[in-house]
C-alpha cells in the first residue's frame, strides 16, 4: 500500500511537471507578447521603453530562464505578478477560489442527489416507458450546452420575476445566497447529473443480473432492500469514479456558467486572463486546475480501497 | 477477446434476415432512438451542404433598417443587432459545427490511433513515454486545454479544429492501446509472425482493423462533445472569429443583454446546438449497442 502511494505521488509530480512545461511553451509560441499588445494599444512605440518594460517583466531572458524563474517562485509560494492589475497573482487568485469551490460543491451535490436515484429507477424499470423517458432526459442533459441552459434560466427568471439574479459577494439573506449559488450550480450540474444517471443505470443493470441478487430475492428481501441495499452498494464504485472525475472536470462547465451569470470565480478569471494575455495568471490557474484533477483522481483511487474492502493496493 | 459476429448477434436479437435492406429496417425498428439521431444528423449535413439553396438571405449581409426585428414572415427567426437573418446564420452555422466536429474528431482519432497502436504494439520505452504524455494531456479538462491552445494559436477555423483535436488524442490512444494489447496475444498474430510477416504489416493489416469497432463507437461519442466545445469556445469569444456564423458566437453576441429584449437571439442558436449534439449522442448510443454488444446495458 505504502509503495503504491509513493509511486502514485511520483507519477503525479511527473504529470504536473509535464503540464507546467506544456503550458509555459504554449503561451510563449504566440507571436507577440504582452508588451507588443500594450504598445499596440498606445499607438506609438519607443524601442527603449519597450525594452525597459520587457526587462521589467523578465521577457528579455531566454525561455528556459523564464521557466526556471517561474517554477522556482512556484515552489516558494511566489506566483509572480499579474501583468494587468500588477498585483501579486496569489492575491488575485486566492479570493476567487472559494466562490468556484462552492459552486462546484453544490453542483456535485445536485448531480449525485438527482443522478443516482434516477439511475436506479431507470435500471430497475429497464425497458419500460419510464426508463425510455429517463434515458432521453439524461441524453438531453449531455447535449444542452451549460451556457445556454444558464441563459434560459436567466430568461425564465426575467419572465417570472421581472429581474435576473445578480451576483452579490455578501448576500443579505439565506434566500439570496441560495439563488446566487444554487441556480448556476444547477445549470452546470445538470450535465453531471445526466452522466451520473447513465453510469448508475448501466452499473446497476450489470449488478442486477448477478446470482446473489436472485438469492436475495429468493430469501424474501423486499424489492427496495434488493435494489438499494444489495445492488446499489455494489454498483456505486463506477459512479464514484465518475463523480470524482467530474469534480475536477466541472471547471469546463463552470468557465461558461460563471461567464453567463457574471460570477467572479477562478473559472471566469481564466478566460479573462487568456483574453488579456496575462500569462502569470493563466499559467498558475492552469497549474491549479491540473493539481485539482490529479488530486481528485488520486482521492478516488484511495476511496476505492475504503469503500470496497476487496480492493487492496499492493505492488 | 473474440471477434464479434454481427450477423449472429442480429439473429439472436430476432432479425429474420441479415441481408441488405431487411437488415437496415430491422435495425431502424429495434433502435428507434438511434434512427431518430441519424435522421437529425442527416438533416444537419443537408443544411450544411445546401445552405445556399435553403436560405433567402446571406448570413453576412448587414441590414441596419431591420436590426433586432422579431420573428416575422420575412425573417422567420428574426434578425440580430446588425439586421442579419438569424435563420440563414443558423443554417450556415451548421457548416462550421460540422467542419469542426468532423475535422477535429478525424484529426484527434487518427493521431490517437497511431499513438495507441504504437504504444500497445511496440510496448517498452515507446509505451512508457506515450503513457506519460497521455497522462499529462488527460490532467486538463477538454475546454481548458482547448482554450489554452486557441489562445496560443489564435482564433481561426483550422486552429479551433486543432485545439479541440489535441484533447481527444489521449482518450482514443488509451482505447486503441488496450485493444492492441489484447489483440497482440491472439493466435492470428502469432500465425502471422510465424509465416514471416513484418511487424509493421501485422500491426497495420491485422491488428488495426480489429480495433475499428471501438474506434467508431468512440469517435461518434466524441462528435457531440467536439460540437459542444466549439460552441463554448466561440461563446467565450475565443473560437471562430467574426463574421462567420458560429452558433456559440451567436449566443455570446446575444448573451445577457438580449435575454430581456430579443429572446429569439438566445433561443434559436441554442436549439440548433442542442439538437445537433442530441442527434449525434442518440446515434452514438445506438451504434455502441450494435457494434460493441459487450457494453450493452
Amino acid at each position: 500500500m505504502f509503495a503504491y502511494i509513493v509511486r502514485r505521488l511520483v507519477l503525479m509530480l511527473v504529470t504536473l511537471f509535464g503540464i507546467s512545461v506544456i503550458i509555459f511553451v504554449l503561451l510563449r509560441i504566440v507571436p507577440g507578447n504582452i508588451v507588443d499588445i500594450l504598445f499596440a494599444a498606445a499607438g506609438y512605440v519607443d524601442p527603449a521603453d519597450k525594452a525597459n518594460l520587457e526587462r521589467e517583466l523578465g521577457l528579455d531572458q531566454s525561455i528556459v530562464m523564464q521557466y526556471l524563474h517561474w517554477i522556482g517562485g512556484l515552489l516558494r509560494g511566489d506566483l509572480g505578478y499579474s501583468y494587468v492589475s500588477e498585483k501579486p497573482a496569489l492575491d488575485e487568485i486566492l479570493p476567487r477560489i472559494p466562490i468556484t469551490a462552492r459552486l462546484a460543491g453544490l453542483a456535485l451535490l445536485f448531480s449525485a442527489s438527482i443522478g443516482i436515484p434516477l439511475g436506479v429507477i431507470s435500471a430497475v424499470n429497464q425497458g419500460t416507458r419510464l426508463d425510455y423517458i429517463l434515458r432521453v432526459v439524461s441524453l438531453s442533459g449531455l447535449s444542452l450546452p451549460s451556457f445556454w441552459l444558464g441563459l434560459l434560466i436567466l430568461m425564465a427568471s426575467v419572465a417570472l420575476f421581472g429581474t435576473m439574479p445578480i451576483f452579490n459577494p455578501n448576500p443579505q439573506s439565506f434566500g439570496e445566497a441560495l439563488a446566487i449559488y444554487c441556480v448556476p450550480a444547477m445549470a452546470v450540474g445538470f450535465r453531471s447529473a445526466a452522466l451520473t444517471m447513465r453510469i448508475t443505470r448501466s452499473s446497476m443493470l450489470e449488478i442486477l443480473r448477478q446470482d446473489y441478487i436472485r438469492t436475495a430475492r429468493a430469501k424474501g428481501a423486499s424489492e427496495r432492500a434488493v435494489n438499494y441495499h444489495h445492488a446499489l452498494k455494489n454498483a456505486i464504485l463506477p459512479v464514484i469514479t465518475v463523480i470524482g472525475i467530474e469534480a475536477a472536470f466541472l471547471i469546463g462547465g463552470l468557465i461558461v456558467t460563471e461567464t453567463v451569470f457574471n460570477i467572479p470565480g477562478v473559472a471566469r478569471f481564466l478566460v479573462e486572463a487568456i483574453r488579456w494575455r496575462d500569462y502569470p495568471i493563466v499559467q498558475n490557474l492552469v497549474m491549479l486546475i491540473a493539481l485539482v484533477v490529479v488530486v481528485a483522481n488520486f482521492t478516488v483511487d484511495m476511496l476505492y480501497a475504503v469503500i470496497d474492502p476487496r480492493i487492496r493496493y499492493t505492488d | 477477446m473474440d471477434a464479434i459476429n454481427y450477423d449472429a448477434e442480429l439473429k439472436r436479437a430476432g432479425a429474420h434476415s441479415t441481408h441488405g435492406w431487411r437488415k437496415l429496417t430491422f435495425l431502424a425498428q429495434r433502435y428507434m432512438l438511434g434512427t431518430a439521431g441519424l435522421i437529425i444528423m442527416i438533416m444537419f449535413v443537408l443544411a450544411a451542404v445546401l445552405a445556399d439553396v435553403i436560405c433567402r438571405f446571406s448570413p453576412l449581409t448587414v441590414d441596419s433598417a431591420h436590426a433586432l426585428s422579431a420573428p416575422n414572415s420575412q425573417h422567420w427567426m428574426g434578425t440580430d443587432s446588425f439586421g442579419r437573418d438569424v435563420w440563414s446564420r443558423i443554417i450556415h452555422g451548421a457548416r462550421i459545427s460540422l467542419a469542426v466536429g468532423i475535422g477535429s474528431t478525424a484529426l484527434g482519432s487518427s493521431i490517437g490511433v497511431a499513438v495507441g497502436l504504437a504504444s500497445g504494439y511496440l510496448s517498452g520505452w515507446v509505451d512508457l513515454v506515450f503513457q506519460r504524455i497521455t497522462d499529462i494531456l488527460q490532467a486538463l479538462p477538454l475546454l481548458v486545454l482547448a482554450l489554452v491552445v486557441t489562445a496560443a494559436l489564435g482564433p481561426s477555423l483550422p486552429n479551433v479544429i486543432i485545439a479541440i483535436a489535441i484533447p481527444l488524442i489521449p482518450t482514443v490512444a488509451r482505447v486503441i492501446r488496450a485493444n492492441t494489447l489484447a489483440l497482440r496475444e491472439l493466435p492470428f498474430v502469432e500465425a502471422a509472425k510465424s509465416i514471416g510477416m513484418s511487424e509493421m504489416r501485422i500491426a497495420l493489416r491485422h491488428v488495426l482493423p480489429n480495433t475499428l469497432a471501438p474506434l467508431i463507437v468512440l469517435a461518434t461519442a466524441q462528435l457531440g462533445s467536439t460540437i459542444l466545445t466549439e460552441a463554448s469556445l466561440s461563446f467565450l469569444g475565443l473560437g471562430i472569429p467574426e463574421p462567420y456564423p458560429s452558433w456559440g458566437r451567436m449566443l455570446s453576441e446575444s448573451a445577457a443583454e438580449y435575454v430581456r429584449t430579443a429572446p429569439w437571439l438566445v433561443i434559436f442558436p441554442g436549439v440548433a446546438i442542442s439538437l445537433a449534439v442530441f442527434g449525434t449522442n442518440l446515434f452514438g448510443d445506438a451504434l455502441r449497442d450494435i457494434l460493441d454488444p459487450r457494453q450493452r446495458g
